[in-house]
């Protein structure tokens, strides 16, 4: 809360409950309050293809291949079991992109 | 859309500051732009964006008002129509034993008319029943404490009477298996007694100090006052008896803060002197008062004068625990601290007390009653340390004192704290453990309004102070 002031313990629990069913989800990015404006992880702004959409609405317009969208949650873990895991099945699946921004074509579809 | 109004809250100001004191029990202090839109909304209901532009008239920022208001609708200090309702939250079941108070004895050697297991107005039948709890009762009453505690990391036991230390063989015996109990679990048990003081000697301090164990005397004062009503059975006053041997308690006991429990009855309403007695001159670290409990006509009873008269005095010491704190020194007066205890937590209380929930009283007998007021009452036993307790009787004593079905109480900004008050109270004012205690309402705003202001000031002024509760 920026205007009202939690004193007791209760204000603060309410103040911690506004905030967790108000504020923005985000991935990756707990704890402390949340900088505004807010650029989600994954935006295309800083080349992590994942969550973005194309111009109407889906996938099809985007400028990378929708595949790519498994490379944010492969390089960071993000899903618990995500295909392709490089944890066991696929350790090498993005040994050919040294750089995501370059070499993103390298990247081949998984077929699990 | 939906118009705003302002929800329940009591509105406070403390060190000039303004405060909300809402029925979640949460206190929040609040920005010259809630202000404005509570006096904005009390004038009449605005929709949302009414309400912003009339906040932006005034000089308020776009974005400040935008966020005093979706905040004071989170804190629900306004709301609309769709203001989600408040929840109907029955206790956790089954809710794990915390707290044990064993009646060692309902024996007693001194002869205190307003006594609510002897006097005038007791609940006790205690005809035919074991006047001393037995070892095999005690123990069966450890381990009940133990099997309902399971998952809790500390248990309490409470020892009292009648007067405790009459048994007091027993309470040895009890502490020492309690503790192995404990052990065997991986859990903490604390220790704590309830004693007229009169029957205190070198040996029990001496055991009372090694083994850690919480002390509460009951004492009305000094002699003048204490010697009224708390007499021995030949009408010979206490106080003569029991002082050296509460010095000699003080002296040798420093590893817990010693505690003394004041009734203030008809008569008995110096509290100042009282305090200043128990504290400065016998060197109590706590003094804590009550209201006797009594119905209202007994002469001993206090009328609403005598409460008025009680208040005035306990605002007096209020203020003087409030310099205290701000000077971060400790002052004693028990009834301020156990209040902005349940302040700073932002207690929202069910119930008044946790009788028959997270605490239980047993009789010499092994009869299970809801909380020590009640023990050895037929009427009111929730079963047997053999047996267990009765679901349905103990479904019955909550429900009925439930703060959802005391109607009364459901305009009253103080029942977060009160939620009705003591069950044993209201059963002997009107005949009914679910009752709210109606007698005293005006006395408990007025004093739950003090201590949040005393709060608030503390919070205002001296915030670090409150990390002690």
């Amino acid at each position: 809360m920026r205007r009202l002031r939690p004193v007791n313990r209760k204000a603060r629990q309410i103040d911690d409950h506004i905030a967790a069913t108000q504020g923005d989800i985000v991935g990756l990015q707990q704890g402390g309050p949340q900088p505004r404006p807010h650029i989600p992880m994954g935006c295309s702004l800083v080349f992590m293809p994942g969550w973005e959409v194309d111009a109407a609405g889906g996938t099809a317009g985007l400028c990378q291949p929708v595949e790519r969208d498994l490379y944010d949650c492969y390089v960071t873990c993000f899903w618990p079991a995500q295909v392709p895991d490089h944890l066991n099945n696929y350790p090498d699946w993005t040994a050919k992109c040294a750089t995501a921004t370059k070499d993103w074509r390298n990247i081949d579809l998984v077929f699990p | 859309m939906t118009p705003l109004a302002p929800l329940e809250a009591h509105t406070f100001e403390a060190a000039g500051e303004p405060f909300a004191y809402l029925p979640s029990g949460a206190v929040f202090q609040l920005p010259r732009s809630a202000q404005l839109a509570l006096d904005l909304l009390r004038e009449g209901a605005l929709d949302q964006q009414e309400l912003l532009e009339g906040l932006i008239a005034r000089g308020i920022s776009a974005g400040e008002a935008e966020e005093t208001v979706e905040e004071m609708r989170g804190a629900r200090l306004i709301g609309g129509e769709d203001a989600a309702p408040a929840m109907e939250e029955q206790p956790v079941t089954p809710f794990p034993l915390q707290t044990l108070v064993l009646n060692l004895t309902n024996q007693c050697n001194l002869s205190c008319q307003y006594c609510y297991e002897f006097g005038e107005d007791r609940v006790a039948t205690p005809e035919g029943k074991p006047k001393f709890m037995d070892w095999e009762t005690a123990q069966a009453s450890v381990d009940y404490l133990f099997v309902q505690a399971a998952g809790r990391r500390a248990v309490s036991i409470t020892f009292f009477g009648g007067e405790t230390l009459m048994n007091f063989r027993l309470l040895e015996r009890v502490v020492e298996y309690a503790k192995v109990r404990a052990a065997e679990g991986g859990q903490y048990v604390d220790f704590s007694l309830t004693t007229n003081g009169t029957l205190l000697t070198p040996e029990i301090i001496e055991f009372l100090a090694n083994e850690n164990i919480g002390v509460t005397v009951s004492l009305d004062g000094p002699p003048e006052l204490n010697d009224k009503l708390r007499v021995f059975a030949n009408g010979r006053g206490s106080y003569g008896v029991i002082a050296p041997k509460v010095r000699a308690l003080l002296a040798r006991h420093t590893t817990r803060p010693i505690a003394a429990r004041v009734t203030l009855t008809a008569e008995v309403t110096d509290v100042l002197g009282i305090f200043k007695h128990l504290k400065h001159d016998l060197g109590f670290t706590e003094v804590g008062f009550a209201p006797v409990t009594t119905s209202s006509n007994r002469l001993y009873s206090i009328g609403p004068q005598g409460l008025d008269r009680v208040l005035e005095q306990f605002r007096f010491l209020a203020e003087e625990y409030r310099d205290h704190a701000l000077r971060n020194e400790t002052h004693g007066f028990s009834n301020v601290s156990d209040t902005l205890t349940e302040i700073h937590q932002g207690v929202n209380k069910s119930h008044p007390c946790g009788a028959g929930l997270g605490l239980v009283g047993i009789g010499p007998s092994g009869d299970i009653a809801p909380c020590h007021r009640f023990v050895d009452s037929d009427a009111h036993a929730l079963g047997h340390v053999s047996t267990g307790i009765d679901t349905a009787r103990q479904a019955d004593f909550l429900h009925r004192g439930h703060i959802n079905r005391k109607y009364d109480c459901h305009t009253c900004f103080a029942r977060p704290l009160c939620a009705g008050g003591c069950h044993h109270e209201a059963f002997v004012r009107y005949g009914d453990t679910g009752h709210p205690n109606l007698h005293y309402c005006d006395w408990i705003r007025d004093w739950t309004a003090l201590c949040l202001r005393i709060y608030g000031e503390i919070a205002a002024r001296n915030p670090a102070f409150l990390n002690h509760f």
